[in-house]
C-alpha cells in the first residue's frame, strides 16, 4: 500500500470513501429529521435516543473526521489540479461535454461547509455546549426539547430560505458526488454507470428535498 | 545479371530457400550485438517492429521519427486488414496460395523468393501481433475472424474493426516502447533525417536536423536502416499523410542505394472524391467495403446529368438502369477485381461521362442490397467507423444514399532496390516495407503492405543484418569526427541556408500543387509516351522555378514546417523526374502500371514478359547526369507468367 | 464564408505568447478546418508573414498528431471528431474563431499552436506493453477470447493519443488516456500476467509528469474523437486499488 494515499487515484480513493461515508451519515440525519413530522414526543425520543446511545458516542469522532479528511483532501486535490493548468484557456465551453455539479464540486462543497458551519451553531452548539435549549419529560425520562429548538427556528422565513439553498445545495453537491463515489472505487462499467447516476439522482433528491422540505413545512404549518 | 545488382536469392527449391538461407547465415553472439549501434530511420509497422526486435536481440538502437511519437507513423491509417496464410476457414488457404495470388496481383513483377518467404512467415505475424495483446475481431467462439479482400478467392483477412494498421502498429509501438524503457532503444522523436553516411563504402551514420530547436545532428551506427514508407505525396494530393515524403530513400539513393521500379504506384480505387482546389490531402475508404458494396454508374447519360443538377437521388434510379460495371466485367471476382482494375474500371466510366457528381469524377459504392440481405446492425458492426468517417468528411449518410468514390494514389510498390537480405546496393544500409521495392510487383493487394512491414521488421531484417554485422564485430563504434561526416553535414547546412536565404515569391506548397498536377495528368492512372517526355521537361523547370523561387519564411535554427516541406519538396520533384522516367521506358503495362499504348482489345493491361520481365534498377550518376538503368532480370520457376484474368 | 480568427501565437517555448486576429475569406463549407489554416498561412506567406505552425498528419482522423481548442472545445464544435475531420460547415459566416493549443502543465507550448506530448510516450514507456519477445509466441488462436472481451479491448484500444482528454478536463487529467491502455490489456488473457504491476506503474509516472487528478466530470468521454468511455477509468480505478492492496 505504499504511497498509495498519495497517489492521484489514491487521493480520490480517500475523497470517495470518505465521501460515502458522509452520505450515510446524511441518511440517518434524514431519517431522525423525519420524526419532526409525527411530533415532539417523537421527535425528541428519537433525538434523546441518538445522543445517548453508545455507538454514536462512539462514531460521533469519527463522523467529525470523516468531515475534516473529505475538506482537507479536497482543498489538497483542487489546489495541485489547478496547478496542472498554470495557463487558462482563453475562452472555453465546457457547458458542451460535462454537467455544472461535476466542474464544480470543490465551489459547492465549500457552500455546503459555510451552510454547515451556520447549522452547527444553530443546533450542535446550543445543545452541546451553551446549553441554551428546554427540558421536557417523557414517560419519567427527562430530554432536551430539541422539537422546539428547531421548529422555533424554522419559524424566522430567512433562517427556511438558508436552510433550502443549503438543501438545494448539498444536492447539486450529491448529484455527481455519488455516482462519482462508486466510479472512484471501480464499482462501475457501462451498465452500472447509467444505473448509478439515475440512483444517484434520486439519492440527492430525496436527500435536498426531504432537508428542504422540513423547513419549509415548518414555516406554513406554525 | 550486371555486376552492380546481385539479388542473393538463395538455391534451391523455393519452399526451401528461406529456410536453407537462414541456416547458412551468420549469427553475432550476444556479447557482440551489445557492441553493434543500428539507426532504424521510420517508426511505422516496419521501422518499429525492426527497431523492437533488433533491440530485444541485445543490439544497440537509435530510432528517428519526424512525428511526436513513434504511433503517429502513417501506418496508422491502414484501415483493412492484414493477410496470413492460417487457413483458419478452411477455403483451401496455404502458403503457396498466398504466394501465388500476390505474384499474380503483382501482374508478375515481383521476385518470386521474396513472395513466398512473406508467405512462408504470415501466420507468424498473427500469433506474434495476437501475444502483444492487438484485439483482432473474433467470433462467438473466440476465435479470430476472416474477411476477403481484393484479388483473391479465399478469406484470409485478418481485422480490428477499420482500424487495422492502427491496432498493429500500435502493437510494435508498444514491443518499441518496452525496449526505450529498458533502454535498447534510444528514441529521436521530431527528427528528420537528412543524409546518409557512407565511409569507405559502407553506410555509416546519419545526419539529422532536429524539428524543434533547428540543430543538426550527427548520429552513428554499423548499420543504418530505412524504413521511411512511400512516396505517394509526390502526387501532391494523395492518400499518404501530409508529412509522409520521400527523402531519407531519395538521399541514399544520391548516396548509391538504386532505386527500383519508381512508376509503379498504386491507385486505389475507393476514396473520397476531391472537392476542390483548396483541397489538402484525400481520404482512403477501405477496401474491405468491397465485401460487401456494389459499384455502379447509372446507364443513360439522362440520369447522369438529373443526379448532377441534384434532381434526382441515386436510388431513385431504377435497378434496370445501372451499370454495375465490376460485376459485368468481371463476373468472377466482381467487385473484389484488384486495386488497379477497379481504378481502371472507374476511370473508364467516368471518362465515358458517366461520372455522378459535379467534376464528373465520382462513382457511388453501394449498400442498400448488402443492408437488405444483412441488416442494418450487421453493417454498422463491420464497417460503422468507416461510415462515420465519411459522413464527417461529405455531410452524405451512407446508410441511406450510396457512397461517391473515386481513385486516388495510396501506396508506391516501387522504392530503394535491396537484396534477398533487405540490404540496398550500399553495404550496411538495409531498406524495409514500403519503402523498398520487393514484395509487390506492379500492384499490391489489398492487406498486404501490413504484412510486409511487420514480415520485414519482425522476423527478416533480425536474421539478415545478423550476416551482414557478422563482420563488424571487430569495428569499434564509429567516430561523428569522421570527414566523412562532417562533409555531410556541411552539405546539408549549406541546402539549407540557401533555402532560408532564397528571396523567392512562391510558397512551398504552390509548387508541391503544381507538381502534382504534372503527376496525376501524365504519371497517373494512364501513361503514354507523349505525356511522359512532357512531364520530365516540364519537371525539369519545375526544380529551376523552385531554386530560384520558392520562399521559405522564419530561419533555420528554430521550428519551421515551411522548411520542413521546402527540404521534403525539393527531393519530390527530383523523383518526380525518375518516375516519369521508368515510365517512359516501360513501355508495356503492367499492374498499376498503364500504358496507353499497351493495351488489349477490352482495354486491360497488356504485359510484354518478352522485353520487361525486370526490375528497373536506377543508378544515380551525378546531380545533373541522366540516370543510369540497371536490369534485375525476373525469373519465375514456379508461377506461369500469363495475362491476369478477373473474368 | 468569411470568418475572423483569434489566433494563439508565440515564438518558442520561452517566449510570451499572445492573440493575433486575422481575417479570412471565400472559405467554402465543405474545406476542412485544417485546410482553412492552410489557406491562412498561403495568405500569411504571401504577406510576407510568418505562417502558424500546427501540427497535424495523417488529415483522416487517426495519426492522433492534430490537436487544437477551437471556440473552448478539444477538436472544435463537432463531436467524435478530431481537428482535421471537423470541416468548416460547422461553423458560421461572419464567426469569430478562437484557436488555442492544448493547456497543460504536462503539455508545453512548443511554438504557436504546437505543444510537446512526451509525457504521454513516458506513461506508455513505464507499461504500457505486453512483455513478449519477437518469436516464441503460441498460435493466434491457441487462446479462445470472448468475442465481448475483445470488442471491449478493441473499444479502449482505439485511443489515438492526441490528448484532448488532457487539454479538455478541467483539472488536466490524463486518466483516460492510461486507463484506455490499462483496460485494454485487463480485458485481454495476454495482457492480464502483468496487469497489476502495469497499472501501478502507469499510474505512478502519470502522477510523476504533472497532469491533475481525475473528478470524474466525464468531459474527456464527450470530447475524446474516439469516444472512449470512462468506464474504462472504473476499470483502471479497479485494477490499481486490486494491486495496491496486494502490495
Amino acid at each position: 500500500m505504499s504511497k498509495f494515499i498519495t497517489s492521484s487515484i489514491g487521493k480520490k480513493v480517500v475523497m470517495s470513501l470518505s465521501g460515502l461515508f458522509l452520505m450515510t451519515f446524511l441518511m440517518v440525519h434524514l431519517t431522525v429529521n423525519c420524526f419532526l413530522f409525527a411530533g415532539a414526543e417523537a421527535f425528541n425520543t428519537a433525538a434523546h435516543f441518538m445522543v445517548t446511545n453508545p455507538i454514536i458516542k462512539v462514531v460521533e469522532p469519527i463522523l467529525a473526521l470523516g468531515f475534516v479528511v473529505h475538506i482537507a483532501w479536497s482543498i489538497w486535490i483542487t489546489i495541485q489540479n489547478m496547478m496542472a493548468r498554470p495557463v487558462r484557456y482563453n475562452k472555453t465551453n465546457q457547458g458542451k461535454n460535462s454537467s455544472f455539479a461535476s466542474r464544480n464540486m470543490f465551489v459547492l462543497g465549500g457552500l455546503v461547509l459555510t451552510f454547515l458551519a451556520l447549522h452547527i451553531a444553530n443546533f450542535y452548539v446550543k445543545i452541546k455546549f451553551t446549553h441554551e435549549i428546554g427540558a421536557v419529560s417523557y414517560a419519567g425520562v427527562e430530554m432536551h426539547d430539541t422539537y422546539t429548538l428547531v421548529t422555533s427556528l424554522f419559524t424566522i422565513w430567512w433562517y427556511d430560505v438558508i436552510y433550502v439553498i443549503g438543501a438545494i445545495l448539498l444536492g447539486y453537491h450529491l448529484s455527481h458526488g455519488f455516482w462519482s463515489a462508486f466510479q472512484t472505487i471501480g464499482f462501475s462499467n457501462q451498465i452500472w454507470r447509467k444505473r448509478l447516476t439515475v440512483i444517484g439522482y434520486i439519492f440527492a433528491l430525496v436527500i435536498a428535498g426531504g432537508f428542504a422540505i422540513i423547513p419549509t413545512y415548518f414555516y406554513f404549518v406554525q | 545479371m550486371t555486376q552492380k545488382i546481385n539479388s542473393h536469392i538463395p538455391a534451391g527449391p523455393i519452399k526451401d530457400k528461406w529456410t536453407n538461407h537462414k541456416a547458412n547465415i551468420n549469427v553475432v553472439s550476444p556479447a557482440n550485438k551489445r557492441k553493434l549501434d543500428i539507426i532504424v530511420v521510420g517508426t511505422g509497422l516496419a521501422g518499429a517492429s525492426a527497431s523492437a526486435s533488433l533491440s530485444e536481440l541485445g543490439y544497440n538502437v537509435k530510432s528517428f521519427c519526424i512525428q511526436d511519437s513513434p504511433r503517429r507513423a502513417h501506418s496508422i491509417a491502414a484501415q483493412g486488414g492484414i493477410n496470413a496464410s492460417k487457413n483458419y476457414q478452411n477455403d483451401n488457404d496455404s502458403v503457396h496460395r498466398l504466394f501465388y495470388d500476390t505474384v499474380k496481383g503483382g501482374d508478375y513483377r515481383a521476385r518470386e523468393a521474396n513472395v513466398h518467404r512473406l508467405a512462408e512467415v504470415s501466420g507468424n505475424i498473427i500469433d506474434q501481433c495476437v501475444a502483444q495483446g492487438v484485439p483482432f475481431a473474433r467470433d462467438y467462439g473466440g476465435l479470430l475472424d476472416n474477411r476477403s479482400f481484393g484479388g483473391v478467392l479465399v478469406s484470409r483477412t485478418f481485422y480490428a474493426r477499420g482500424q487495422t494498421g492502427q491496432q498493429l502498429l500500435l502493437g510494435a509501438y508498444s514491443a518499441l516502447n518496452r525496449q526505450i524503457a529498458k533502454g535498447g532503444v534510444k528514441q529521436y522523436n521530431r527528427h528528420e533525417m537528412l543524409d546518409v553516411v557512407v565511409i569507405d563504402g559502407k553506410a555509416r551514420g546519419i545526419i539529422t536536423r532536429n524539428l524543434v530547436t533547428g540543430e543538426i545532428e550527427k548520429h552513428s551506427a554499423h548499420a543504418v536502416v530505412i524504413a521511411s514508407g512511400g512516396y505517394g505525396n509526390v502526387f501532391f494530393l494523395s492518400t499518404n499523410a501530409m508529412n509522409s515524403n520521400t527523402s531519407s530513400a531519395w538521399q541514399i539513393y544520391k548516396k548509391g542505394a538504386m532505386f527500383a521500379n519508381p512508376c509503379f504506384t498504386q491507385i486505389h480505387p475507393t476514396c473520397i472524391p476531391v472537392h476542390g482546389e483548396q483541397q489538402s490531402k484525400l481520404t482512403l475508404m477501405s477496401e474491405s467495403l468491397r465485401n460487401d458494396g456494389r459499384i455502379w454508374v447509372p446507364k443513360k447519360m439522362e440520369d447522369v446529368e438529373k443526379l448532377r443538377k441534384k434532381q434526382i437521388r441515386p436510388r431513385d434510379i431504377k435497378e434496370e438502369d445501372r451499370d454495375y460495371y465490376l460485376e459485368r466485367r468481371y463476373p468472377a471476382y466482381g467487385n473484389l477485381v484488384p486495386r488497379d482494375v477497379a481504378s481502371r474500371a472507374a476511370k473508364e466510366r467516368c471518362d465515358a461521362g458517366f461520372g455522378v457528381n459535379e467534376t464528373g469524377k465520382a462513382v457511388y459504392l453501394d449498400f442498400a442490397s448488402a443492408i437488405d440481405r444483412l441488416g442494418r446492425d450487421v453493417i454498422e458492426e463491420r464497417y460503422g467507423n468507416l461510415f462515420q468517417m465519411y459522413e464527417k468528411i461529405t455531410d452524405d449518410n451512407p446508410y441511406e444514399t450510396p457512397m461517391q468514390i473515386y481513385p486516388a494514389i495510396h501506396y508506391t510498390m516501387g522504392g530503394t532496390w535491396v537484396d534477398y537480405n533487405l540490404m540496398t546496393t550500399v553495404p550496411g544500409l538495409f531498406s524495409l516495407g514500403e519503402s523498398n521495392f520487393s514484395d509487390h510487383g506492379a500492384n499490391r493487394l489489398g492487406a498486404s503492405a501490413l504484412m510486409q512491414g511487420l514480415a520485414d521488421g519482425y522476423f527478416i531484417l533480425p536474421y539478415t543484418i545478423g550476416d551482414y554485422l557478422s563482420n563488424e564485430i571487430q569495428t569499434p563504434r564509429i567516430s561523428t569526427d569522421h570527414p566523412e561526416f562532417n562533409k555531410a553535414y556541411e552539405t546539408v547546412r549549406e541546402k539549407i541556408t540557401k533555402l532560408v536565404n532564397n528571396a523567392g515569391k512562391r510558397s512551398v506548397d504552390s509548387i508541391h500543387k503544381e507538381l502534382g498536377h504534372i503527376m496525376w495528368d501524365n504519371v497517373g492512372m494512364a501513361r503514354d509516351e507523349k505525356g511522359l517526355t512532357e512531364a520530365i521537361e516540364k519537371i525539369k523547370a519545375l526544380k529551376k522555378e523552385f531554386w530560384s523561387n520558392v520562399k521559405v519564411p522564419g530561419t533555420s535554427d528554430e521550428f519551421n514546417q515551411e522548411l520542413e516541406k521546402a527540404l521534403r519538396l525539393a527531393d519530390f520533384i527530383e523523383l518526380g523526374e525518375l518516375m516519369a522516367r521508368d515510365a517512359l521506358n516501360r513501355s508495356e503495362s503492367c499492374g498499376g502500371h498503364f500504358r496507353v499504348e499497351s493495351a488489349t482489345e477490352e482495354g486491360e493491361a497488356k504485359r510484354n514478359d518478352e522485353e520487361f520481365a525486370y526490375v528497373s534498377v536506377w543508378e544515380h550518376a551525378g546531380d545533373d547526369k541522366e540516370p543510369i538503368l540497371n536490369k534485375e532480370p525476373l525469373v519465375f520457376e514456379n508461377v506461369e507468367l500469363k495475362q491476369r484474368s478477373y473474368k | 464564408m468569411n470568418l475572423k480568427l483569434k489566433v494563439w501565437r508565440q515564438k518558442n517555448a520561452k517566449a510570451k505568447g499572445g492573440f493575433e486576429i486575422y481575417n479570412i475569406s471565400n472559405i467554402s463549407p465543405d474545406t476542412s478546418f485544417l485546410e482553412m489554416l492552410d489557406i491562412l498561412n498561403e495568405q500569411l506567406i504571401n504577406e510576407g508573414k510568418e505562417p502558424v505552425a500546427f501540427d497535424h498528419d495523417c488529415r483522416e482522423g487517426i495519426c492522433g498528431m492534430c490537436s487544437l481548442f477551437i471556440n473552448g472545445r478539444a477538436h472544435g464544435p463537432d463531436d467524435d471528431v478530431t481537428t482535421c475531420q471537423l470541416h468548416m460547415r460547422k461553423f458560421k459566416d461572419g464567426e469569430t474563431v478562437t484557436i488555442e493549443p492544448w493547456r497543460s502543465a504536462a503539455f508545453p507550448v512548443i511554438k504557436d499552436l504546437v505543444v510537446e506530448r512526451e509525457a504521454f510516450e513516458k506513461i506508455q514507456q513505464a507499461g504500457g506493453y505486453v512483455s513478449v519477445n519477437t518469436g516464441g509466441v503460441p498460435d493466434g488462436n491457441a487462446i479462445a477470447i470472448p468475442k465481448e472481451d475483445a470488442d471491449e479491448a478493441m473499444d479502449a484500444a482505439a485511443c489515438i493519443g492526441c490528448g484532448a482528454c488532457v487539454a479538455t478536463c478541467k483539472n488536466s487529467s490524463a486518466m483516460l488516456f492510461v486507463a484506455a491502455k490499462v483496460s485494454q490489456f485487463a480485458k485481454l488473457p495476454q495482457g492480464k500476467p502483468e496487469a497489476a504491476r502495469r497499472a501501478k506503474a502507469m499510474v505512478a509516472k502519470m502522477d510523476e509528469l504533472g497532469f491533475g487528478g481525475c473528478t470524474n466530470t466525464g468531459a474527456c468521454e464527450a470530447e475524446c474523437p474516439k469516444g472512449i468511455s470512462i468506464s474504462h477509468i472504473a476499470r483502471l480505478n479497479r485494477e490499481y486499488l486490486v494491486a495496491k492492496l496486494k502490495d
